[in-house]
């Protein structure tokens, strides 16, 4: 175990390496940030003073290494339009996220379970057809326009929730402000974690029903089911289990994936976390925010698929973690 | 219990007084993006400009029909050819508490001398002579007729509130295009509006400056909450659903939704952004010939485009500058015949066309790659086929200073309010020294037009000078220095009841001090 986590440490300081040079290897190809940072009229010659001042015209290698250097003693850079050192911008900015990605991961498990299920254990009737086809339609539409529409529906038309931003949050400690304390901040987190919950529930649906329906045909099922125990202990505590190996899997993945979904939802709802903050960062050129987000991404899906491999232990006891460590 | 008491005598308190304040009048706008920074001088674009209306004052600002209102300089007068009195108003306060004087104006245009972006702006200007505390004189190197246009973008800083250092020992006054600094996170403006909370990206906070010397005008607005709102679906459906009370810009594809909507107001004008095509005569000889440069004129319908790409939400062109500027010239007019096109094409040895490439942005105005794309498909008919590539503006920009492609789009706003300036970035000879034709991505080069602009950049009788740049507007035209294509209009939208049709005008700077909410 220890070995294992040890093995973890290393793979994550690997993978922020290669990131941070894949991030500033690119970043010459976003455009020039000076564009952004001064009015359309000022000349050339005032631009390259400014790009000598924010070192921009030192060559690769010297500027990975200045920032490198930064980088060990915790310093990612500072952010040009926020001009606060960009990992406070997004330390700043991910509760935010981290409440929408909750919101959503709780639609999902609290949806995804018991619509499953049940469509494993009645695939014929109607609503299960129904519930099948419906999420045909949420994997297919794309998460922008499933927000826009319930903008539309929910906000305009109808006017129950409404149409932007985060409302009423209370501070609770540090950067951490939470929409979960007040009605108001219920009803601001609700529509863009259904639409961010929108893309992903269908998938879990549909995958949790399928391994559902295999473990319901295994032998250790019908010798439950002869033996007489209740049905729905059948199905929730002994075949329920053995579905989850697979789903936590991709599960795991998919938290990765709904980080780069929360890009498009909240750029939408004006949602003001760090991945409205990345999509801005992209637009304005501002390399070291850029390149401070795809670092702190990284270690994000580092720490979520240790966690995922740690639960895996849990769930099933013959997965043995030491073993993976060695 | 205790609690319970200073609640009770809170409303109290708010009952006795209730009949004397008028309830709060609260005024949330939505705009695509918030001010960068609140240092006036840091850039020079149109959040900083919008902000600088709301916290500052101008010494003289434009009117809706695009004449000069005074504003914290009372009246002026020309003293000789290169000397301007100003009469400040007296009794004007800074959010500070300060009171305003000529020897603030003449520490914010020292400030304005050091900014990279607004240096450009006030190049002839040399000094300000400080006579008393309400007057001042304004000096240029020479006769310049634009000095009042320029005299917009004085905003007066509050000198002893931006100087002397910070806790931490950084000067107050530094001006940090990248940085940190205290003028970029603390204001004290005479304007309408202090800033009260400020979290970038996400919200400003504005209340009303209780000690504002402007007691005349009838703006009732209390407070204004600016929230940036990107996406342009969320914009309009936040205004809508009642959620904001005023949005810009509102997008030529809800329009109409805005229009028709009973409870919120659309507000439209001609802007006097003009986007055109330049066609790089370095890069394509073809392009040398004038015939060839009038049959793409010809050949694209800028009409067209302007009816069904921006849904009549422009304004056509056939010259640079807006009508309203001096130099518009009425009689160009927009050129559009596809036969006459194959003609000139055929006369000028290229019957059989070309290839060229063409490149635009597709997030930097309103509809650009569409547009683009309708170009390309326009000049396909005669003969000229179009390699297009569009892309964000990020990258976009560093591809027009390399002049990328054989035809590059570009928009174009007078910081000055005036044809000249048009002509002096779009299309005058380029020139590394002078900065002369820094967006000329044609080359193109016409020494009459650059005599014309020089000779009108010194001429102070406005009649005169509407001759020559009419003029200089006519040689472009003839020799099709570019392809215009429309002016950008601008909208509003707004909740009914809030009177944002007479504070708006076409510079877009949204004058809220004189906001009146029913």
């Amino acid at each position: 175990m220890f070995a294992y986590l040890v093995k973890r440490v290393f793979q994550a300081i690997a993978v922020m390496f290669v990131i941070s040079l894949i991030g500033f290897a690119i970043q010459d190809n976003l455009g020039d940030p000076l564009r952004e940072l001064v009015g359309q009229s000022v000349s050339e010659e005032v631009r390259q003073e400014l790009r000598d001042e924010l070192g921009l015209n030192d060559s690769f290698l010297t500027q990975y290494l200045r920032f490198a250097g930064n980088a060990l003693q915790g310093d990612l850079g500072t952010s040009y339009f926020f001009k606060e050192p960009a990992l406070d911008v997004i330390l700043k900015k991910l509760p935010a996220t981290m409440e929408l990605v909750l919101g959503a991961t709780i639609i999902i498990i609290g949806l995804s379970i018991p619509v499953g299920v049940y469509t494993a254990i009645y695939p014929n009737t109607i609503l299960s057809r129904v519930v099948m086809g419906v999420s045909i339609i949420g994997i297919s539409i794309p998460v922008f326009l499933t927000a826009i529409l319930m903008i539309f529906v929910f906000s305009v038309e109808y006017g129950w929730f409404p149409s932007y931003g985060r409302g009423e949050i209370v501070h609770v400690f540090g950067p951490w402000e939470t929409n979960f304390a007040t009605v108001d901040g219920w009803m601001h987190i609700l529509l863009p974690s259904v639409a961010l919950a929108s893309i992903m529930l269908p998938l879990f649906v549909r995958l949790i029903r399928a391994e559902m329906m295999e473990v319901l045909q295994s032998e250790y099922v019908k010798y439950a089911k002869a033996k007489g125990i209740r049905p729905w202990r059948i199905y929730f505590v002994h075949a329920l289990k053995n579905t989850l190996l697979p789903v936590i899997t991709v599960g795991g993945v998919q938290i990765g994936t709904m980080v780069a979904y929360t890009i498009l939802t909240e750029t939408v709802f004006q949602w003001p976390g760090m991945g409205f903050m990345f999509l801005e960062a992209v637009n304005r050129v501002d390399t070291p925010l850029i390149v401070a987000y795809l670092i702190v991404v990284g270690f994000i899906f580092v720490v979520t698929n240790t966690i995922v491999d740690l639960i895996y232990g849990l769930v099933n006891p013959t997965v043995n973690l030491a073993r993976m460590g060695a | 219990m205790n609690k319970f008491i200073r609640i009770a005598a809170a409303g109290m308190m708010s009952l006795t007084f209730g009949a004397v304040a008028q309830a709060d009048v609260t005024v949330k706008v939505a705009y695509d993006a918030d001010p960068v920074s609140l240092d006036p001088h840091e850039q020079l674009s149109g959040g900083t400009l919008q902000f600088s209306h709301m916290s500052f004052d101008p010494l003289v600002r434009w009117t809706q029909d695009l004449q000069f209102e005074p504003r914290l300089a009372e009246s002026w007068e020309q003293i000789d050819a290169t000397t301007t009195r100003f009469h400040l108003r007296s009794g004007v306060k800074f959010h500070s508490g300060n009171v305003m004087t000529a020897t603030d104006v003449d520490w914010t245009f020292d400030r304005l001398k050091e900014s990279p972006d607004f240096k450009g702006i006030f190049s002839l200007f040399t000094d300000v002579k400080v006579i008393d505390d309400h007057t001042f004189d304004l000096i240029t190197s020479e006769p310049y007729p634009l000095v009042l246009h320029t005299v917009t973008y004085i905003f007066p800083m509050d000198s002893k509130f931006y100087s002397g250092t910070t806790d931490d020992g950084k000067d107050r006054s530094e001006l940090v295009k990248h940085g940190d600094s205290f003028a970029s996170r603390n204001v004290s403006g005479t304007g309408p509006f202090v800033v009260s909370e400020r979290e970038q990206g996400v919200k400003m906070v504005f209340d009303r400056f209780d000690g504002y010397w402007d007691t005349e005008t009838a703006g009732n607005v209390d407070q204004i909450i600016l929230t940036p709102i990107k996406e342009s679906p969320t914009r309009v459906a936040a205004l809508l659903s009642g959620d904001v009370d005023f949005i810009a810009p509102v997008p030529p594809t809800d329009l109409a939704r805005v229009d028709e909507n009973d409870s919120t107001d659309l507000i439209t004008m001609p802007g006097t952004r003009i986007i055109t095509f330049q066609m790089n005569q370095e890069r394509v000889e073809a392009l040398k010939d004038v015939r060839v440069r009038q049959a793409i004129d010809y050949a694209v319908n800028n009409a067209g485009i302007v009816d069904r790409i921006m849904r009549g939400f422009g304004t056509v062109g056939a010259q640079a500058s807006p009508a309203g500027y001096l130099g518009h010239n009425p009689e160009l007019a927009p050129r559009f015949d596809v036969e006459k096109a194959k003609a000139l094409m055929a006369e000028a040895g290229y019957a059989d066309g070309f290839e060229i490439t063409m490149m635009a942005p597709n997030n930097r105005y309103v509809n650009d790659d569409k547009i683009a794309q309708a170009v390309a498909s326009m000049l396909a008919k005669i003969n000229i086929k179009v390699d297009l590539q569009t892309m964000p503006k990020a990258q976009y920009w560093p591809a027009f200073d390399e002049r990328a492609a054989d035809m590059m789009m570009i928009g174009w706003h007078s910081d000055t309010e005036d044809s000249a300036n048009f002509h002096q970035f779009l299309s005058h000879c380029a020139d590394a020294e002078t900065g002369n034709g820094q967006y000329n991505s044609g080359n193109f080069c016409n020494a009459e037009a650059d005599m014309l602009m020089a000779k009108a950049n010194a001429e102070t009788d406005s009649g005169k000078r509407a001759e020559m740049l009419q003029q200089m507007e006519t040689i472009l035209y003839n020799e099709a220095a570019f392809i215009p294509l429309h002016w950008q209009n601008l909208a509003w939208g707004a909740r009914k009841g809030v009177h944002a049709d007479k504070i708006v005008n076409a510079l877009n700077f949204p004058y809220f001090g004189d906001l009146v909410v029913d």
